[in-house]
């Protein structure tokens, strides 16, 4: 095999414009930071969807298990009075 | 992102769950439990697409250097790069269910896996660049929309950005015959005899008749597709005739007709043994097609490994860097400890 199946994975992130967050787009192979950047350009901006470009190797990510019966996430399952519309207002009360 | 992990707990509890995923029409991500057969049909049909993708570069491709103008140069470039990028965007794709890109690309290039048939005919007039863009990149757009809502997520996403892109791929197409239409007679009857090389593969490329499609069946109930070959076929062929009358082009089927009670046209049947021997690797260009995707990747290997290798040196340079700064902060140190001016 070459040595493409050895060139590192790297997540890609795009600021679309100004103000807004970096959004993860998709991923590349690329031998180092970078030509990581470089083919992210080519690659994920071609039609001026970014103004700033993040590059991060895919193992270097820590991420939570997406399953939905992980008690990771369950501390913020329980508290409702956390929002807004949990305190009922009267009517007649502007502005609020 | 990381391969997926199998979970310990019982898989009938995980596959309740992935049903439960599917039947709220919420996506499937990466790391979430998956049903092997799910993953297999997946890999299976992104790496097909991806692919498709690549190989579809060669027949547009052939025409860039013979481009009419700087203008029709510059398009052709463009869209053959947007291919590429497609290509990649799904290679992507397959890697979050735990593919490896180079297999596939040795996959592609042993012939163990396919890409669409279609790009088994040759190019061989100008306007056949114009009437890829407008059928085969058509019928790309009918097949991929529905693909923005496929159950797994990346696949779904990689489908969005491709879609954006495909539309100008179908309209550079469709203007392009059109200004060759309002030229000579002899460009009206290349654009014609293009129409008439092309229309009966495009049907194709929406796979079998449903009857004979094995796999749809277990795709649909998985939301990995979400309509049938023979849906999919009908709405191509319903889009396509008033733009072929348009254009002042017959497409070449003398049963197509409007039919009054259904609201759709009426067509004749591709013929289902040519796409079985294009399929099966006796098209018009299936060798060259890829024996030219195999030289090019053995054409790029030096490429490959001298990034590599650079990468290594800069590491190396940047450890022995590192090194050295730390020493000299070290020496520094217990130059001060010691009272010695540094």
């Amino acid at each position: 095999m070459t040595a493409r199946s050895e060139w590192p994975l790297y997540e890609v992130f795009v600021r679309g414009k100004r103000g807004l967050n970096h959004v993860h787009v998709g991923s590349l192979h690329a031998p180092d930071e970078r030509m990581a950047l470089t083919n992210a350009r080519d690659l994920y901006t071609r039609r001026n969807e970014g103004v700033s470009i993040w590059v991060v190797r895919s193992d270097a990510i820590t991420a939570s298990t997406s399953d939905e019966i992980d008690p990771f996430f369950a501390p913020s399952g329980d508290k409702v009075y956390r929002h807004p519309t949990f305190y009922a207002i009267p009517d007649d009360v502007p502005h609020i | 992102m990381p391969v997926p992990e199998s979970g310990a707990e019982p898989q009938t509890a995980a596959q309740t769950r992935f049903d439960h995923t599917l039947a709220r029409d919420q996506r499937i991500e990466p790391r979430d439990w998956m049903p092997e057969g799910y993953r297999a049909t997946l890999v299976r049909q992104i790496a097909q697409h991806a692919h498709s993708e690549i190989i579809g570069m060669q027949p547009e491709g052939e025409w860039i250097t013979r481009a009419p103008s700087l203008r029709r140069k510059a398009i052709l470039f463009a869209k053959v790069q947007d291919e590429a990028g497609h290509g990649l965007y799904l290679y992507s794709a397959a890697e979050t269910l735990g593919a490896d890109r180079a297999d596939l690309t040795e996959r592609l290039i042993s012939g163990r896996q396919k890409y669409s048939s279609i790009f088994n005919y040759p190019t061989l007039s100008y306007a056949d660049v114009g009437v890829i863009g407008w059928f085969v990149d058509g019928a790309a757009i009918c097949n991929q929309v529905p693909l923005c809502r496929s159950s797994y997520g990346p696949y779904a996403r990689a489908m969005v950005r491709i879609c954006k892109e495909e539309s100008f791929h179908q309209r550079q197409g469709y203007e392009l015959l059109l200004t060759m239409m309002r030229g000579s007679e002899k460009q009206r009857a290349q654009v014609q005899d293009a129409v008439d090389r092309w229309w009966w593969p495009s049907l194709m490329m929406f796979g079998p008749p449903d009857g004979n499609s094995p796999n749809s069946e277990r795709s649909m109930a998985w939301r990995i597709k979400r309509h049938s070959n023979d849906e999919l076929r009908q709405r191509f062929v319903d889009m396509t005739v008033p733009q072929a009358e348009r254009l002042g082009v017959t497409l070449p089927d003398p049963e197509l007709v409007w039919n009054e009670e259904r609201e759709v046209w009426d067509f004749g049947t591709p013929d289902w043994s040519e796409l079985q021997r294009v399929i099966s690797g006796d098209g018009p260009c299936n060798q060259a097609r890829v024996e030219r995707r195999r030289q090019a990747h053995e054409d790029g290997a030096w490429v490959r490994e001298a990034a590599a290798a650079h990468a290594a040196r800069q590491q190396d340079r940047q450890a022995a860097q590192d090194q050295q700064a730390a020493q000299d902060r070290q020496t520094a140190q217990t130059a001060q400890l010691k009272g010695v001016p540094a």
